[in-house]
């Protein structure tokens, strides 16, 4: 790979990890990117490392355009270590002296990574560096989605460095929105799922902050994935409506299943759903990634719950998705519970529990079946299935 | 007096600790920070608090 020149005098000179599909728990099937920028004006910068272990491609591509000693400013919009990993040989090639500029957060998360000594500059909220015939603008944006996080905005060109904020996990060669096309959507919405989505009324503030002060945007330089050049407008949109939790007509049944018990009443329990006109889809746990699962549960207006009640506990991968489901602070949904059992049946209730801990509202009571579902039972999972697809219809008009 | 938490970032204001590095005596009731006083951690305002159960 070249580095690409964004606009005059500004490359993307970061790394592809074509091969990574573990991101820490996060399926990335399309590997991933760590972008890195370089400007290069009477002062010349780079924004964020990569990743530990690419940091050879980073020094390649910046070595196609300067030589890497004539980099005066180190610049890191977040700390976390895809970001931050290359740093000590970075610093190295640059020189360990030259400035590292961070916000006050990230002096104090980088040094905890790092035993390195370097020259640190933590800015505050709105400072600018001017760098010659531009000016750089840091934008304090904590917890999105780290304290240390922050963005750098380049007034001149309009382009808003963005760090983990806008990116997507997505390896490829297209370098912009536009070559990839409209399926990066899918990759940005999972990566918001996934990684934003509890912080969700920060970056409805931000979003706020950012038209108040009227920003020019026209390209926006996220940490992973793609630029968007085409209609940055496009993908803040995207995360305004995300973050607004406004749920689509739309229930999921996520359940997992010993001897195929709690999955029938899963099937029985969607297809109820739909007769009252609501799509929905029953999700078989080991079948579906965590962060897939995540991906449905942002606009889903219902999230259905099976689990099979093994040794008095609710079945381990159950508990897994609601762990993190609940992290990821899920807003505005009703929630349901069911399962199969032999002979004690406390999943029902703890998977209702964790629900409820989530503040959805709850369809009830939640349906709970003795080993194998006979018609009857299957019938009353119908039922079941379409109160929820009611309820979700009055919730869709109530929420117009 | 109550603790509270963050409702953004999970950080909990224990008053008997206040908060040193922000000015904050220790001893200072939630109710009685000053209104510009933000999150430590992250920077959230005192209304993205929630007394802590």
């Amino acid at each position: 790979m070249k580095p690409v020149e964004i606009a005059k005098g500004i490359y993307s000179v970061g790394a592809i990890d074509w091969n990574i599909r573990d991101f820490h728990g996060y399926s990335t099937e399309r590997g991933s990117s760590y972008n890195s920028y370089l400007i290069v004006d009477e002062k010349t910068v780079l924004i964020d490392a990569v990743k530990k272990g690419f940091e050879d491609q980073l020094i390649g591509h910046v070595s196609q355009i300067i030589d890497p000693q004539k980099i005066d400013i180190m610049i890191s919009n977040h700390t976390e270590m895809d970001h931050s990993g290359g740093l000590p040989r970075i610093m190295h090639a640059i020189g360990e002296q030259k400035p590292l500029f961070c916000s006050k957060m990230g002096v104090k998360n980088l040094s905890a990574h790092f035993t390195q000594q370097w020259n640190y500059h933590g800015v505050e909220n709105g400072e600018t560096l001017n760098i010659g015939s531009r000016t750089l603008t840091f934008l304090e944006t904590r917890m999105l989605h780290w304290p240390d996080s922050m963005f750098t905005y380049c007034k001149e060109d309009q382009i808003l460095f963005s760090s983990d904020a806008f990116g997507q996990h997505y390896a490829g060669l297209e370098t912009f929105d536009d070559v990839v096309g409209h399926t990066i959507m899918a990759h940005a919405k999972k990566y918001f799922a996934n990684i934003l989505m509890l912080y969700a009324s920060k970056v409805l503030k931000l979003v706020e902050q950012v038209q108040a002060a009227n920003l020019q945007i026209k390209t926006i330089c996220p940490d992973h994935g793609v630029i968007w050049r085409k209609d940055p407008g496009k993908i803040i949109d995207a995360y305004v409506k995300w973050s607004r939790q406004i749920p689509e007509k739309k229930a999921i049944v996520v359940y997992d299943t010993m001897w195929r018990s709690t999955e029938k009443m899963a099937d029985a329990i969607a297809d109820g759903i739909f007769q009252e006109g609501v799509p929905a889809r029953p999700i078989h746990i080991r079948s579906s990634h965590r962060s897939e699962i995540m991906t449905e549960v942002l606009d889903a207006a219902a999230i259905v719950v099976g689990s099979p009640t093994l040794n008095n506990c609710m079945f381990p991968t159950v508990s897994d998705v609601l762990t993190y489901m609940k992290g990821l602070k899920p807003q505005n949904k009703i929630g349901a519970a069911f399962g199969s059992y032999g002979w004690s049946g406390e999943s029902v209730k703890l998977v209702q529990a964790e629900l409820e801990a989530m503040k959805f509202q709850i369809i009830e009571p939640a349906v709970r079946i003795q080993y194998v579902p006979n018609d009857e039972g299957l019938a009353s999972c119908i039922a079941f299935g379409r109160q929820i697809g009611q309820a979700v219809n009055r919730k869709m008009m109530n929420d117009e | 007096m109550d603790k509270y938490v963050c409702n953004i970032c999970g950080y909990v204001y224990d008053p008997e600790a206040g908060d040193p590095d922000n000015g904050v005596k220790p001893g200072t009731a939630f109710a009685n920070l000053p209104d510009d006083w933000v999150c430590p951690v992250c920077g959230a305002e005192k209304v993205d608090f929630s007394k802590e159960d």
